[in-house]
């Protein structure tokens, strides 16, 4: 007992920090190893008519544009024709090669957003009618410029039509 | 400098390590936070389309179900949780998951589909899935789309 005694008033403990200094350098190795930058991810809701609903569904939605979205023959962007125009959208300045942008233009024209009138877009309904084999992206950035846009001024969303549906196709159809 | 020498006698420079495991700490609680566990659902063989609009959702869904859909070049498969499969064995697949949502207690009218379909996949497939998914009682879809910054 008094050898115990007099070593602890002479030196400190030592601690032992390699083990701990190495089980910190494992823990931080996999947690740098494991992480992943993750891209922040939305959503846009849309709505789909039941598949076997009765009658026509336009019935009780008075405003509905179809918009067909067409494919070249290797998925990419056809034409873009608003309610079974003749000529398809983004032919004439300003919006020449920006079928999404006159889209978007039409869109708000159709519903009366410019700030004074009152707006329809929320009895509005856009329908899409999609080639099979066109690459989903397109369909993505038609659904954004149908949905709303980021005002230029405020810097804030500006909701236009949220009622959005595809047309109905049977399964596996062309 | 008695003090600063072994006691094999050799002298060696005792650095401070308060600082250094201060830092190191730091940074394993910074991965420990960042570290995203909900990415498993995140399928690295699809690229989703970007929208400026889409923002993350302000509070988490009830009831989820997310379905993945490849792109051709992939093979156009679906994919539901670990399974993968052609669009002809769907069906199946989400009849098992309305099964699974009834038995608890919820109502599959009330569950969304979440669609994560890859940038290059084709749409119809795209519908496909969600006619499908009609077809086992789901009502609700969302399509879900990547974050961009840059404005059109």
């Amino acid at each position: 007992m008094k050898v115990r005694n007099v070593r602890r008033h002479d030196e400190d403990v030592e601690l032992q920090m390699t083990p701990m200094i190495d089980i910190v350098f494992q823990l931080l190795v996999f947690f740098i190893m494991t992480f992943k930058i993750v891209t922040a991810e939305g959503d846009f809701s849309i709505k789909m008519p039941q598949a076997y609903e009765s009658g026509d569904p336009s019935d009780d939605q008075p405003l509905v544009v179809v918009v067909t979205i067409t494919a070249r023959a290797d998925g990419g962007l056809g034409d873009v024709i608003w309610a079974s125009e003749s000529k398809p959208l983004g032919e004439d300045a300003p919006y020449r090669n920006d079928p999404f942008g006159e889209l978007r233009y039409r869109i708000r024209q159709y519903v009366n957003d410019d700030g004074t009138g009152k707006s329809t877009a929320a009895e509005t309904e856009v329908e899409l009618d999609c080639d099979r084999t066109l690459h989903f992206q397109h369909v993505m950035s038609a659904i954004t410029h149908i949905k709303g846009y980021i005002d230029d001024k405020t810097n804030e969303r500006v909701n236009l039509v949220e009622k959005i549906r595809f047309k109905p196709h049977p399964v596996g159809s062309s | 400098m008695k003090k600063y020498e072994s006691k094999r006698g050799a002298p060696f420079a005792k650095g401070d390590m308060t600082p250094m495991i201060d830092m190191t700490f730091q940074l394993i609680a910074f991965f420990m936070v960042l570290i995203n566990f909900a990415a498993e659902d995140q399928n690295v063989r699809i690229n989703l389309p970007a929208s400026e609009l889409a923002k993350p959702p302000d509070k988490p869904l009830e009831s989820a179900i997310t379905v993945q859909v490849t792109k051709k070049a992939e093979g156009g498969t679906v994919i539901v949780g670990p399974e993968e499969t052609k669009v002809e064995g769907l069906l199946t697949l989400m009849h098992r998951e309305a099964e699974s949502i009834r038995k608890e207690d919820r109502v599959v009218g009330k569950a969304t589909i979440i669609i994560r379909a890859d940038r290059n996949a084709e749409t119809g497939l795209v519908q496909d899935v969600i006619t499908i998914c009609q077809k086992a009682g789901f009502k609700l879809f969302r399509l879900r789309a990547e974050q961009k910054e840059a404005r059109t």
